[in-house]
């Protein structure tokens, strides 16, 4: 289990490049994922390795093969210091937890973490960096196992209700 | 008390006030699917167990990205669409109309007061009509297609106040790409972009959706110009418009306001690979182009064929350089055909395509080689956008575009 650490500004075009769009399968699109941007990633990535990243992190198109595609190489989870919002909803819906950690820039490439869910850091180099809770709604949504099977308990939804986030 | 725009367009739905920061599951007006993004909403759908669309009269499906498909599995993917819209009787299924967002557009399928989703990020487009319209990815897709309701977060708005009129050979697309630059590729994440002052309220549709559909490139979540006259107008023939006037209230509370003035406005540029990294044209004229495309749902209807046209002129294009036109729709292609604009392209050496994405997805035609440049009206130059990670896409209006395309390098469209 280890770190791949990115820069900030990470797009979907650069998770997972428009041309293989056609595929929707995790494990075939993982074969391609950030193609030509840092390819020894799909070469190597292994299950259970984490996606540390800056600002912004899969900023542009809605793209669902983009965290696809992180879920096909093995990752479950996703550190940043900011996600863009579509890809942030993405990444619960299909699996993928994104944590958003302003201490992110600090984790070193290739080095190794825990992830202390419940107690709310991560722990980094002999040091806890604090992570943000996810918004009680979305908590909601992992908690059930993602959208679909949060969705799959629905007969229909009653709209309009709401709550603080 | 006093309430933004956004906040009125939830409140509405709702029947309740409304306010920034709360989660919402809200009715949703229109769906839009394509081509790309649609065979894993429709999949989720099922996953979810979904038999039958929450209103198959308020789902859009239509084909842009890979039209004519350019490969097998995008065929299939088509075929898998049709028979799912035929199977659900949606009746809304266009298979070569054009650009998904134009397409909602021209056909007044976006309205004022509307909440619309689309499995698309720059369905910020509808913006343009009054309407709040935010990109949603494909199982949230599905959610909305066995619910027709989706959560939001109902977004704090930004304030762009824009004053003034363009100088000739600029307008809405260097005017969004400055804003672009001083706010930051995730200067509005989480909120809303509402464009307000003279020079919106003077501007004409296309120009509006112009800038709408780039919100989203400072990671909005939804872009609007409060509609007014010209919303009316645009829509009337298209839709049914009890025109539904809406705007902020005063001392309604907003997260920040920037101003721009367009006066003093000059052609800009957005440098490789970032849609913040935006210059003054001069700052990178001079550099060769391999390639230049003047299309996508940002720049490719009419009015910047028109534009790219009237740069244009009798001459022609540099005999290095391919430029590739794409109309953003079937009608815009009619409109440039019989202004004898296709004509004036294809003469000076354009290629031109039938309405659908083309090189601004990047997987379909018109990909470029390690090392190559191209010039594009379109709304992304993330590294590997438009092919080759190694190649490098500027971003600019269409005038730009046409007045670069003469000279085979960046050129400011005042000097030729
Ligand atoms: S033209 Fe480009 S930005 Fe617009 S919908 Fe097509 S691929 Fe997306």
């Amino acid at each position: 289990m280890r770190v791949w650490k990115f820069g900030d500004n990470i797009d979907t075009d650069a998770i997972i490049p428009g041309r293989y769009l056609v595929i929707y399968d995790p494990r075939t699109l993982a074969a391609h994922a950030f193609e030509g941007t840092r390819d020894e990633f799909a070469e190597s990535a292994r299950e259970g390795d984490i996606i540390v990243a800056g600002r912004n992190f899969g900023c542009g198109s809605s793209r669902e093969h983009a965290p696809l595609a992180l879920l096909g190489a093995g990752v479950r989870v996703v550190i940043a210091r900011s996600f863009a919002r579509i890809f942030y909803r993405n990444a619960i819906n299909v699996g993928i937890l994104p944590l958003v950690c302003r201490d992110a820039p600090s984790i070193e490439d290739g080095s190794a973490i825990a992830v202390h869910l419940r107690d709310g850091y991560i722990e980094s180099g002999g040091k806890k960096l604090p992570i943000e809770p996810v918004p009680a709604f979305l908590q909601e949504i992992i908690d059930a196992g993602g959208l679909v099977e949060y969705a799959k308990k629905l007969e229909r939804v009653e709209t309009c209700t709401g709550s603080q986030s | 008390m006093a309430a933004t725009l956004v906040e009125k367009i939830f409140s509405q739905k709702c029947g309740r006030s409304v306010r920034a920061g709360e989660v919402v599951m809200a009715p949703v007006d229109l769906a839009m699917v394509h081509d790309i993004t649609g065979p894993l909403a429709v999949q989720k759908f099922r996953e979810m167990g979904g038999t039958r669309v929450f209103d198959p009269g308020k789902i859009v499906l239509l084909f842009d990205h890979q039209v004519p498909a350019d490969s097998i599995s995008a065929a299939n993917n088509h075929v898998f669409l049709r028979k799912f819209a035929i199977e659900q009787e949606i009746p809304n299924l266009d298979l070569r109309e054009g650009i998904c967002h134009q397409v909602v557009m021209e056909r007044g399928r976006a309205g004022p007061g509307e909440i619309i989703v689309g499995a698309d990020s720059h369905t910020c487009m509808y913006g343009a009509a009054g309407a709040f319209a935010t990109g949603i990815g494909s199982t949230d897709m599905g959610f909305v297609l066995k619910f027709g309701a989706l959560y939001f977060r109902v977004p704090e708005t930004i304030r762009i106040v824009a004053t003034g009129t363009f100088p000739p050979r600029v307008g809405p697309k260097d005017l969004i790409l400055e804003i672009t630059g001083r706010l930051g590729a995730d200067g509005a994440t989480y909120q809303a972009l509402e464009f307000t002052g003279s020079t919106f309220q003077t501007m004409d549709m296309p120009g509006r959706m112009t800038c709408c559909n780039m919100a989203v490139e400072m990671g909005a979540k939804a872009g609007i110009v409060p509609p007014d006259r010209v919303t009316g107008e645009y829509l009337a023939g298209r839709r049914d418009t009890s025109l539904v006037s809406l705007s902020s209230d005063p001392g309604a509370r907003f997260a920040q306001e920037y101003s721009f003035n367009a006066e003093d406005l000059t052609p800009r540029v957005a440098v490789p690979h970032n849609v913040d990294q935006v210059v003054d044209v001069s700052r990178v004229a001079g550099t060769p182009i391999d390639q230049v495309f003047i299309g996508s749902c940002t720049n490719g209807r009419f009015e910047d064929l028109k534009e790219a046209a009237d740069v244009l002129g009798n001459r022609s294009f540099h005999p290095s350089v391919r430029v590739i036109v794409i109309p953003a729709s079937r009608t815009e292609y009619l409109k440039a055909l019989r202004a004898g604009i296709i004509e004036k392209f294809v003469s000076a050496g354009a290629l031109v395509e039938a309405p659908c994405c083309g090189p601004c997805m990047g997987g379909a035609f018109g990909l470029l080689a390690p090392g190559e440049v191209s010039l594009s009206t379109s709304n992304r130059n993330f590294r590997g956008r438009q092919g080759s990670t190694e190649a490098s896409v500027y971003l600019c209006s269409p005038a730009t575009a046409a007045a670069s395309a003469i000279n085979g390098q960046i050129t400011d469209p005042r000097e030729v």
